[in-house]
């Protein structure tokens, strides 16, 4: 089975951070389609969170199509098409910003201030309009 | 399942003598969900407890657990019923076992699940045959919990279960509180022990002198709470940046500091209007709130 970890001290739901980390299992291969994740309860147990937070996050990534909720049985990876796309570009981005961030440290950046600088570049995409 | 909330209260309202220990808490906690209550010692979350139980009488405003009426004495009873309270210093039967108690409190239930007794017996190592005056302090509370959960109420009210209880111990708690949140039973529980609200909470409720200061979802929380530093090149306005959403301000020199609890955005379309030379947004965790909300008032 997989590995989870939330971090309560971020500033992210700790939804998100379970999506991503089921979507970023999906890109890298330690969950492939058709693969059975744990029940809402068992999870939330594992993971000690509320079942709303599991309940919230499987419920978006089946909007998003990558998960199958089934009735009774648990929730299944569905790699589709476009969920591979997603994946992909993800993929790339982060490999953009891998090296973005090393350049980053190489100027001698902290990880705090990088840290920083991308929150608030984010928050001023957010004014934008272009904030997810 | 049940629609109605697990608790209601309007105006809920306590005075001893001179001192409004409760004072016009109007808040609503959601069916088959986790709520944290967040206050200082003193701040009315065991007077607010006691009155949803129907332990002391309200001497304002009224309040509902799942849909019973608090003030009503047979409803009440009915809440006493459905709901598993645990309180602070439970009170245990001293010169019974811990067999014996169990067999005595499962007498009172029809609905006890002796499979949640037998496997918290054995994951909370509590020995049968011990007298439960001779348990320690953190032995009391697994007991006095196990007892509430054997149960698996429609609601679980505990007041600071974690009192007392070692690293392992809280865990499983915490495990044990998520197990039955996902078969249907809503959680209210009090906590000084931030971080776990943190965890497992879905919503934190906040009492401060008697008042509610903060009811939100631990989502909308982390989603929107943010602390933003800015550095301008003259002293800066702190008018300017009272708006919506900001909820504290402090300037220094040419340095301010904003806590908003929405609207990050606005303030930093304003600081860049004001040509602010930094700006630095982090989030913010549930300690440096309760603090600032503790420490303002």
């Amino acid at each position: 089975m997989m590995f989870f970890k939330l971090n309560t001290a971020t500033g992210q739901p700790l939804y998100l951070q379970l999506m991503q980390q089921i979507r970023h299992a999906a890109e890298n291969g330690a969950l492939q389609d058709g693969d059975q994740l744990p029940g809402i309860r068992t999870l939330a147990e594992e993971l000690v969170v509320s079942p709303h937070t599991v309940a919230k996050a499987y419920s978006e990534l089946e909007h998003e199509g990558i998960l199958e909720l089934r009735q009774g049985s648990g929730a299944f990876l569905s790699i589709n098409r476009r969920a591979r796309a997603i994946a992909d570009r993800v993929q790339a981005a982060s490999r953009k910003v891998e090296c973005l961030v090393e350049d980053l440290r190489a100027g001698g950046l902290q990880d705090g201030e990088i840290w920083r600088l991308f929150e608030t570049t984010l928050f001023r995409g957010a004014e934008i309009g272009t904030r997810r | 399942m049940n629609t109605l909330p697990a608790i209601e209260t309007r105006d809920l309202s306590k005075r001893f003598g001179k001192t409004n220990a409760v004072c016009n808490l109007t808040m609503s906690v959601a069916p088959g969900s986790i709520t944290g209550f967040l206050g200082l010692n003193g701040a009315g979350k065991t007077t607010t407890i006691k009155m949803l139980l129907g332990m002391i009488a309200p001497t304002g405003g009224d309040g509902a657990i799942l849909g019973y009426r608090i003030s009503n004495p047979a409803e009440s009873l009915e809440i006493r019923r459905r709901v598993a309270y645990v309180s602070e210093s439970q009170r245990l039967y001293d010169y019974m076992t811990v067999a014996q108690i169990v067999r005595f409190t499962k007498s009172f239930y029809s609905g006890w699940h002796s499979d949640i007794e037998e496997s918290l017996l054995r994951s909370w190592e509590l020995p049968l045959n011990r007298k439960v005056k001779t348990l320690s302090k953190g032995m009391r509370r697994k007991l006095a919990l196990l007892l509430a959960f054997a149960r698996k109420p429609e609601l679980l009210i505990l007041d600071e279960p974690s009192d007392g209880l070692d690293p392992v111990g809280v865990e499983q708690l915490l495990e044990t509180m998520v197990a039955q949140c996902g078969e249907g039973t809503a959680v209210f529980f009090s906590s000084h022990q931030i971080a776990e609200v943190e965890r497992v909470a879905d919503r934190v409720c906040m009492i401060h002198k008697g008042r509610l200061v903060m009811n939100a979802s631990l989502d909308d929380l982390r989603e929107s709470y943010r602390q933003i530093d800015m550095v301008f090149s003259g002293a800066p306005n702190e008018v300017e940046f009272r708006m919506p959403g900001v909820e504290r301000i402090q300037a220094r020199g040419c340095q301010m500091r904003v806590l908003v609890s929405r609207n990050a955005e606005q303030v930093l379309e304003r600081a860049r209007m004001h040509d602010a030379n930094s700006i630095d947004v982090v989030p913010i965790g549930l300690r440096e709130i309760f603090l600032d909300h503790v420490k303002e008032n």
